[in-house]
């Protein structure tokens, strides 16, 4: 059994007046000890809706959240807000994607350290500060005993993400999500950064949930990779297989789009026409069907099933053959 | 795309050089004070760059945030002041310019800002938002020729022609970054500098937009200063890229050159740390993982502005000697003291200490270290 198994997983936001929307629409993923799995996908696919339903932080009205999240049998979705407030920061950490905004600005660093520590530990104040100091230092954070007392605002954009990374690891929790950990920072701390995480999953056997948008980040770090469009998994498969052989065209045309560092420079990129707004609905084909270069009568009309096969899961009619090359550009 | 330019051509002044910055200083004053403002330091945000964009290439201008590398285009603009320096346009200084004439040159610089929602009026339809720049240089030539004119730019990005009568929030941010390209091509300007013009974006997007970039440049035959911090960007679509470091150039070559043997420490800190989307890839590479932060731009450590988070620091000259921006290949530029010894394997990476970024001077609400740029600093 996996430490974390997420089951058709469902999120629909209503508001009185507008019509359901379905931001995550059946995902189902597992998690185990010491593996990352990467949740990959562009703004609005609903890889933050997804971590936000597993830690139960959506709010509690406007929204109707289906399926299960077993972590290690228990189904978090039927856990009370006491008891899922026992396992946030104990069993569950998360990294959010800008450390300023999740930070308190008024109240020192060394503090929101050991609010976690003597919530879920039962430590002291003083235990929990050398405990703290500790964390700290072990994230990379020079001169810890220092910056225990000194606020959010007083620290760059790296050094808040590090003191995010030790809060959501003061108890050594088994599963960690990190949302877009990386994205507001610069690549030379970006790689600190991540290098850090790697070292934490391998030496402390925590499971890994990585959400980024960054297929260069996925590639390093993530064993498992779920590609997301539009609320639906359209491809799963291990790094290897994905990178170097994408069958889905969605996953094909972002790697066609990215300029690369080590590839030949002066070709045209191949962009993906249009943009999310084409969507169609999965009710009755396939939300990407509009953007796609591979696109049959069939993908507006039938809506295409996630089927499992020997090394990948595919969500697709027409899927990309392997080794072919970048499409085409479509004039938009 | 442009032919790679000669690197004899990219260093001679010829009549080819359009823009041309001699020793631009932009240093900004930190003021105190309840009722009178004492000026305590100075944000040293652009402090001495050199450099020459050829009429027709594409100059990527790279480096993380806080270097100054927006303001170093703005200043090239004049829409922040220089503290010294010049600012040759196609012969002449800038700087030195006022009212009408400095106007009148603006028509032939054009800006493209990294965030299309907020650098476009929400109130203006893009029919309005367009025909401003027109009138304020007197190109609006009666509403038939100026309503073909519109079509044409709005082609020519790629938008329909019934975007005129819309307003920015109907578009995606795609279309959004195309009509602060067709504002910006309104007025037939020779160079086009381009702040971020596709970080917003979402990656499926972003490639249309570089695309469409290089095809307008091909078209209209325009200059370019690309400022982004994706390298792989800039790679692909400049002709030359200039490195900065805290205020100063580091290392100038072509971009081919550039990635295949980065010079300069830093160039080569920064290549490593950008994942490259193949796991293949990802496995072997080596990192060289940089310590601590950028220090701060108020209190830029003394000689090399990278000693004190270079893995190649010497015990000598680097922290007392700055260096200068000297050719170290025909046409690659670098600014460190130990380049060639560096090339040649001579000196080899020690680990650094990571060094405590102080506050030296600087009030605690201008954010100065960290991921707030410097624009965003000083426009809060």
């Amino acid at each position: 059994m996996a430490l974390l198994e997420v089951r058709d997983l469902r999120v629909v936001f209503q508001r009185r007046g507008t019509e359901p929307f379905t931001a995550v629409d059946g995902v189902s993923f597992d998690v185990d000890p010491g593996q990352t799995v990467g949740l990959v996908g562009e703004s609005g696919c609903g890889k933050s809706v997804t971590s936000l339903a597993i830690m139960g932080l959506l709010p509690s009205r406007g929204n109707k959240v289906t399926g299960s999240v077993r972590f290690e049998g228990t189904d978090l979705l039927t856990l009370n807000d006491k008891e899922m407030r026992n396992r946030r920061g104990r069993d569950l950490g998360m990294v959010f994607q800008d450390p300023l905004s999740s930070l308190n600005p008024v109240i020192p660093i060394g503090l929101q350290v050991t609010e976690v520590l003597e919530r879920h530990r039962g430590m002291s104040r003083k235990a929990a500060m050398v405990e703290a100091a500790d964390l700290l230092g072990r994230v990379g954070i020079p001169d810890p005993q220092r910056r225990l007392s000194e606020y959010p605002h007083q620290l760059s954009g790296g050094m808040r993400q590090r003191a995010l990374i030790a809060i959501a690891l003061a108890c050594r929790p088994r599963l960690l999500i990190a949302d877009e950990p990386t994205t507001a920072l610069d690549v030379t701390i970006q790689a600190q950064i991540l290098a850090l995480l790697k070292e934490l999953v391998r030496d402390m056997g925590t499971a890994l949930i990585m959400i980024t948008h960054d297929l260069g980040v996925v590639a390093g770090l993530c064993d498992e990779v779920n590609v997301l469009y539009g609320g639906r998994v359209v491809e799963k498969a291990a790094r290897y297989p994905l990178f170097a052989d994408p069958r889905h065209p969605y996953t094909h045309g972002l790697l066609a789009s990215i300029p690369r560092l080590d590839g030949a420079r002066g070709e045209k990129l191949v962009p993906i026409k249009g943009s999310v707004a084409d969507n169609i609905p999965w009710d009755h084909g396939c939300a990407f069907a509009p953007r796609c270069p591979n696109a049959l009568a069939v993908c507006r009309e039938v809506t295409p099933e996630l089927e499992a096969g020997d090394v990948r899961s595919l969500r697709c009619h027409n899927p990309v053959l392997p080794g072919t090359p970048a499409a085409q550009e479509v004039p938009a | 795309m442009t032919a790679a330019v000669e690197p004899a051509a990219a260093d001679a002044p010829t009549g080819d050089t359009l823009v041309s910055v001699e020793g631009l200083k932009i240093h900004f004053p930190i003021k105190r004070g309840l009722l009178v403002d004492r000026t305590v330091g100075h944000v040293y945000a652009v402090d001495g760059v050199d450099l020459r964009i050829n009429r027709g290439e594409t100059y990527g201008l790279v480096g993380e945030s806080g270097c100054g590398k927006s303001t170093l285009g703005r200043g090239m603009l004049r829409l922040v002041e220089p503290t010294d320096g010049r600012v040759l346009f196609d012969g002449t200084d800038l700087v030195g310019l006022k009212g009408e004439e400095l106007r009148r040159m603006r028509r032939r610089m054009q800006m493209v800002f990294q965030d299309p929602m907020s650098s476009l009026d929400p109130r203006q339809s893009v029919d309005s938002l367009l025909v401003e720049g027109l009138r304020a240089h007197g190109l609006d030539k009666g509403r038939e020729q100026t309503g073909k004119r519109l079509r044409e730019l709005l082609s020519a990005v790629g938008l329909p022609s019934t975007s005129l009568r819309k307003y920015p929030h109907e578009f995606s941010g795609g279309q959004r970054q195309r009509i602060g390209i067709a504002r910006a091509l309104a007025v037939e300007p020779d160079l086009i500098i381009a702040d971020e013009p596709v970080s917003a974006l979402d990656v499926s997007v972003q490639a249309q937009v570089v695309n469409l970039l290089e095809d307008l440049q091909e078209e209209f035959g325009l200059t370019y200063l690309v400022i982004a911090h994706d390298l792989a960007v800039v790679r692909h679509i400049s002709d030359r890229v200039g490195v900065m470091y805290l205020g100063g150039l580091v290392e100038e070559a072509t971009s081919d050159d550039l990635y295949a043997e980065p010079l300069h420490p830093y160039t080569r800190a920064l290549l490593s740390a950008i994942p490259v989307p193949d796991p293949l890839v990802e496995d072997e590479r080596e990192r060289i993982l940089l310590t601590g932060d950028l220090p701060s731009p108020a209190n830029p450590p003394t000689g090399c502005r990278f000693h004190t988070r270079c893995p190649w620091k010497q015990a000598t000259r680097c922290d007392t000697e700055r260096p200068e921006l000297r050719e170290v290949l025909p046409g690659h530029k670098v600014a460190c003291h130990w380049a060639e010894d560096i090339r040649a394997g001579r000196i080899r990476p020690h680990e650094v200490e990571a060094v405590l970024v102080e506050e030296g001077g600087i009030s605690p609400d201008i954010p100065l270290v960290g991921p707030a740029s410097m624009t965003e600093a000083l426009n809060p």
